[in-house]
């Protein structure tokens, strides 16, 4: 199973196609650039007009430099970390003294084609250092999230009632009682699970589904869901436990607290390169709201982050009526990981 | 004896238990069922007549909350006593600690049962104060009781609240009520939504459309509120008038 386990990806290079390794590349570099002008020019005004020349030469090269990377990524990844590392700061040196010594003969001035590729390599490597430290330093945040993820799932209120559920069902309908607590165990299996591997879609649909049918029983007609899951990728990865909190939560604020039949719709969709999941329900009047609801929404975000920086995305809205919760993932596979 | 039971929670399968149980503990408990309520409403609406005398009330419910309709119903004569149920809350279950309110924990348990409805049995209707106490948060609505029926005063439907001699007349824009709260008490609980206008009224923030100077033949210059919905305009007292320009300083 592909994972986030910090032993593997601290010794992983960074993805250079990940948007926020890239935007961190950008501004490290720039603002190495511009303190390096003000070091070398005393007063601001010129710092900043040597910053912005230093610029015009600079920015073309990172771009070059981090096209590459881009292209290569998949290639770099597959070889050591060592070798990994040795490789993209071989890369970047040898376009940096390509790019010098082209912009030399253009300009027709003496290139520094060798002091360009040094400085450039430096450059790489200390990038480098900084990104598996990054890593390093975030691998205590994934263990306490899933503890956090933990903790804020179960919530009581939901096991109490489930376990009363059973119990009303246990002499009327053995059947449905004992298929009611083997759908809890296997609930409760994936809230104590690994928080860090991801997991497929499939099997979370087939997770929700079971929450459904607990919720179901006990709250009857009151509970409507309807599912639209045709456009589902059942292959695609993800990270566990972030749609069956957003159902619980529907399920919570928007139809346990009214006294009419409450909708709550569950669509899941792949788009191109992206997988949609919306979870939408009606909201209450005011007055019948219930409170703590942040928490469980700031701890799925915190979560897509950690999995996907900033290649996740998700939306709250209210709007007529409706409470809608929009979450939209890169479309991983494990076949695509492996590639 | 056979103990009248009324049963009030949301989920059937819930109620479902408690009947059970109450099959379960008949030897040594007999009752009988009057009634059931699916939630805070209905129970208002069906407990007066069921003359049960122990309710056993989840406080988790739609429509309106547990704590708030054992509240509404203590102003029954001959009320029930009643008994709270949770699934798990937490401040719930100490509120009802430092009230001496009687509770039960879901799943329930038949021995817990029995031994509730015994004490219940002989406890009466638990007193308004107590279940106040252990309320936190502001009514939804305010009540008043005739003999077999509890009438129901959404409060953002009230317009204002004034004192008059035993009681507080209760004005919305088409009725008026009689309650016999003390006006110190609903302001402290409804801040947020009332202001005192007067030492003896309360006005709906939200209504407040404007002030208008009273009639010059007035001993003394004042102001007066007028009020969305309603003719009548409510005199300020010269010692809020203030805070009240304020608050309409603020709007503007």
């Amino acid at each position: 199973m592909p994972s986030i386990r910090q032993n593997d990806s601290s010794d992983l290079l960074p993805d250079f196609r990940n948007l926020a390794v890239i935007a961190r590349v950008l501004v490290a570099v720039n603002a190495i650039a511009l303190a390096g002008a003000i070091y070398a020019v005393p007063n601001v005004r010129g710092a900043i007009e040597r910053f912005i020349e230093d610029a015009a030469f600079l920015e073309p090269l990172l771009f070059i430099e981090i096209t590459v990377l881009f292209i290569l990524s998949r290639q770099l990844g597959r070889l050591s970390y060592a070798a990994g590392c040795v490789a993209s700061v071989a890369i970047v040196a040898v376009l940096a003294a390509g790019y010098e010594a082209g912009v030399a003969s253009l300009s027709k001035t003496t290139a520094m084609t060798f002091r360009g590729a040094l400085f450039a390599a430096v450059l790489a490597a200390v990038l480098l250092g900084y990104f598996r430290l990054f890593v390093k330093a975030y691998s205590p945040a994934l263990a306490e999230a899933r503890l956090q993820a933990l903790q804020s799932r179960i919530r009581p209120h939901f096991l109490f009632n489930s376990l009363n559920v059973v119990l009303a069902l246990i002499r009327r309908d053995p059947k449905r009682a004992e298929r009611t607590l083997e759908d809890l165990a296997d609930l409760f299996r994936s809230l104590m699970g690994d928080a860090r591997d991801f997991v497929r879609l499939s099997d979370e649909i087939t997770l929700l589904e079971r929450y459904a049918e607990i919720e179901q029983l006990r709250l009857g007609e009151r509970l409507r869901i309807t599912w639209e899951l045709d456009a589902a990728p059942s292959d695609a990865l993800l990270p566990p436990l972030i749609l069956q909190p957003l159902l619980e939560n529907a399920v919570y604020h928007g139809v346990e607290p009214s006294t009419e039949v409450g909708d709550v719709l569950v669509r899941i969709e792949r788009r191109g390169d992206r997988v949609l999941a919306r979870i939408e329900n009606a909201t209450i009047e005011a007055g019948a709201e219930r409170p703590g609801n942040r928490m469980a929404m700031e701890n799925i975000r915190e979560r897509l982050a950690l999995f996907f920086d900033a290649e996740a995305r998700m939306d709250v809205r209210v709007q007529h009526g409706r409470y809608r919760v929009e979450i939209e993932i890169p479309y991983l596979t494990q076949a695509r990981r492996a590639a | 004896m056979t103990l009248r039971i009324f049963i009030a929670d949301d989920e059937g399968p819930a109620r479902e238990r408690i009947r059970e149980l109450l099959q379960d503990i008949a030897a040594e408990m007999p009752t009988e069922i009057v009634g059931e309520a699916r939630h805070g409403l209905e129970a208002i609406e069906l407990v007066p007549k069921s003359r049960a005398q122990v309710l056993l009330l989840d406080i988790e419910m739609p429509g309106m909350r547990g704590l708030e309709v054992a509240r509404h119903l203590a102003g029954l004569e001959n009320g029930p006593a009643v008994v709270f149920i949770t699934a798990h809350d937490k401040h719930a279950v100490e509120a009802f600690e430092l009230n001496a309110l009687d509770y039960l924990l879901k799943p329930v348990r038949a021995t817990r049962l029995a031994a509730a409805l015994k004490k219940a049995s002989s406890a009466g209707a638990p007193a308004e104060e107590r279940l106040a106490g252990a309320q936190s948060e502001a009514r939804e609505y305010l009540s008043v009781t005739e003999r077999h029926r509890i009438v129901l005063v959404p409060v953002r439907d009230i317009v204002f609240l004034r004192a008059e001699q035993k009681y507080v007349t209760l004005r919305t824009r088409n009725r008026t009520h009689l309650i016999e709260e003390p006006l110190i008490t609903l302001e402290s609980e409804f801040a947020k939504r009332f202001i005192r206008i007067h030492r003896n009224c309360l006005v709906a923030r939200e209504a407040i459309r404007g002030f208008e100077r009273a009639a010059p033949s007035a001993d003394e210059p004042h102001w007066l509120v007028v009020l969305e919905g309603i003719e009548e305009r409510l005199p300020v007292s010269r010692r809020q008038w203030p805070l009240l320009r304020e608050l309409v300083a603020d709007q503007k």
